[in-house]
């Protein structure tokens, strides 16, 4: 059973930040030249007067985000990861996190798929960057259901938040009965064989390598960790408790990222081996998304031949 | 060097019928590579044709030469438009533009200096490329050597505050071996939007982008960067200029050569389909589908 196609998360969260705003004054968009890419071209047509155009300079755009965060407005930032996180750091750490703003940072494209842009757009460091940074929030959905969700808590939710966003069209992987709580893991399917936790669009990758998996008689338990920061701890030490050894899966480097997360807890509360997927220790480059994917070895293909081979290993 | 030199050397005609080619070769590698800029290169393209094959002295059998001008494309998106220039320079075959954008290509969406011929600095974070250029710059100043850096920024890129940060820096520096050209095409990519949302506002307007570079200390010059004889003309009184950096405002069309891309945003970064493409080619003065070099 493959997945049903679904809007890019960029998409849904354009949409979704717009309806939002409908019934929630305090909601404001900055954007940093890239509304026709990041789609809060969207919350523009619908709201113009709260919508504002920053141009091509995202320090003083994160700097922005801030003084209007002071004067009770709830302002989504929105760029690429790249520029979001990289170049904005310091106007995030100085002005948003150490005072603990209610800016929510959106970072868009992030990953390994940014429309053939290549290393300098290729964003798959952020959640390291920013889950190492004090009093931050970092949220990375799997799929147009759980962004809806996750828009909307972290709406509720007072404090700064970034949330991870990318390019490419994502199968659906949650019906409505989803339902989205930060800082918590959802179980997305059982089994007996290997127990895997992953983050972001990658969980819709590792549903359907686990189809291919179980075709082949192994069994895999997916746990589907959306909230990188706060993590859920329990649902990690209880989960690998149960199986004895785990694996990790993210469309980001694999240094710094959820696998480091879930390493860092299990060494510290039970420890188990932790075998990391995701991205090697690289910068990315310029190609079609599925060549991308083969190349880096996140494909549904490639993670399913990864997680084979650890199963037979045991 | 004197204006006489530099307009009286390169065969106007020539460098306009390479003009035309490459805007050929940089819609069809856009069309081909599902990727990539368009519109932006398309108004930087005469530009890049003049400095590369009337201006810079390079060797393109050797693009590390140590004393060569530099070039830096700090507006970086526009990569096709310097990938097709070095091609048709010698820098590597034009056949290689089909690689564009492709996995495992050297011609990647942003210039690389990494893996590319002739790319003298990285960019593709925008405003980054020109602290760059200052660098190179203060580097030639400080190591005696006499060679001109140029370096290309767009108008939404001078929105940067990293733009004024080096322009302050090469100025204090009184930096007369460097020229900064902004390809003036009055669109970013989204931008500020006019009296409705389909309208995209320019950057900047007027004197503005004269104006600011003016109160940074910088010599200012203006030209149409679509007519030739401005551009080399331009570029040589630039060059004449030794006590200081001068900026060249381009005045230019976004989109240029292309009916329905010219001075339409969305234009920024589409790729054309297949009917698109043969207008574009047909409009260009190229029979569809030959080959263009
Ligand atoms: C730091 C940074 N922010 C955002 C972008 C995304 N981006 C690429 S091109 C572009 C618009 C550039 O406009 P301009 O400099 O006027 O270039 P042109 O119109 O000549 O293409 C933007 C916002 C980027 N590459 N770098």
């Amino acid at each position: 059973m493959t997945l049903a196609p679904g809007k890019a998360l960029r998409v849904a969260f354009g949409e979704t930040v717009t309806e939002l705003a409908n019934d929630d004054p305090r909601i404001v968009v900055l954007d940093g030249d890239l509304g026709s890419s990041t789609r809060v071209d969207i919350f523009e047509a619908a709201h113009p007067e709260r919508f504002f155009q920053m141009g091509i300079a995202e320090q003083n755009m994160l700097g922005v985000a801030a003084g209007m965060a002071t004067v009770g407005f709830v302002p989504f930032v929105s760029t690429f990861a790249c520029f979001a996180v990289a170049r904005a750091l310091d106007s995030i750490r100085v002005l948003i996190a150490q005072p603990r703003l209610n800016v929510k940072i959106t970072g868009g494209y992030a990953g390994l798929l940014a429309g053939m842009t290549g290393k300098t757009h290729l964003m798959f460091d952020d959640v390291a960057v920013m889950r190492a940074m004090a009093n931050m929030v970092v949220v990375s959905p799997a799929d147009e259901v759980e962004t809806r969700q996750a828009i909307k808590a972290i709406t509720d939710y007072e404090g700064p938040v970034y949330l991870r966003l990318t390019r490419p069209e994502t199968p659906i992987l949650f019906d409505d009965a989803h339902r989205f709580e930060l800082g918590k893991a959802t179980l997305v399917r059982d089994g007996d064989d290997v127990t895997v936790f992953s983050t972001g669009v990658q969980t819709t990758r590792v549903f359907e390598a686990a189809q291919l998996l179980a075709a082949k008689g192994i069994e895999t338990k997916l746990v589907h960790v959306p909230t990188i920061k706060p993590l859920d701890e329990e649902a990690i030490v209880d989960a690998a408790r149960e199986a004895g050894f785990v694996v990790t899966a993210e469309e980001h480097t694999i240094i710094g990222g959820l696998g480091s997360a879930v390493a860092e807890t299990l060494s510290d509360r039970y420890p188990v081996p932790v075998k990391r997927l995701g991205l090697a220790d690289t910068f990315g480059e310029s190609g079609p998304n599925h060549e991308l994917l083969e190349k880096y070895g996140i494909s549904i293909e490639k993670t399913a031949a990864s997680i084979e081979t650890l199963v037979r290993a045991r | 060097m004197t204006d006489q030199m530099i307009v009286t050397q390169p065969d106007i005609t020539e460098l306009e019928e390479l003009v035309r080619q490459a805007r050929v070769h940089i819609v069809r590698s856009i069309a081909s590579a599902h990727g990539g800029h368009l519109g932006g290169p398309l108004s930087a393209i005469d530009m890049l044709v003049a400095l590369y094959f009337g201006v810079l002295q390079i060797k393109p059998d050797q693009p590390d030469w140590p004393d060569r001008d530099r070039f830096v494309l700090s507006k970086g998106h526009s990569s096709i438009a310097l990938y097709t220039t070095l091609a048709m320079r010698g820098y590597f075959s034009v056949e290689e533009l089909d690689t564009f954008d492709a996995i495992n290509s050297r011609l990647q969406g942003h210039p690389d200096m990494a893996i590319t011929p002739g790319v003298d600095m990285s960019s593709g974070s925008l405003g980054l490329g020109f602290s760059g250029a200052v660098g190179i710059a203060l580097g030639a100043r400080a190591a005696g050597k006499d060679f001109t850096t140029f370096a290309m920024l767009g108008d939404g890129e001078c929105n940067e505050g990293i733009v004024w940060e080096g322009a302050h820096v090469a100025e204090r520096y009184r930096l007369g071996n460097l020229v900064a050209i902004v390809d003036h095409n009055k669109l970013q990519q989204f931008g500020w939007h006019g009296e409705s949302v389909e309208v995209r506002l320019p950057p900047y307007t007027g004197n503005q982008l004269v104006d600011r570079w003016t109160a940074f200390g910088w010599k200012v010059f203006e030209m149409d960067g679509h007519d030739m004889n401005e551009i080399l003309a331009t570029i040589a009184k630039a060059k004449a200029h030794s006590n200081g950096p001068v900026a060249i405002v381009a005045h230019t069309v976004k989109g240029k050569g292309v009916s329905f891309m010219e001075n339409n945003y969305k234009w920024h970064a589409r790729v054309p389909t297949e009917e698109e493409l043969a207008i574009a080619e047909r409009e260009l003065g190229e029979p569809t589908g030959g080959g263009a070099s």
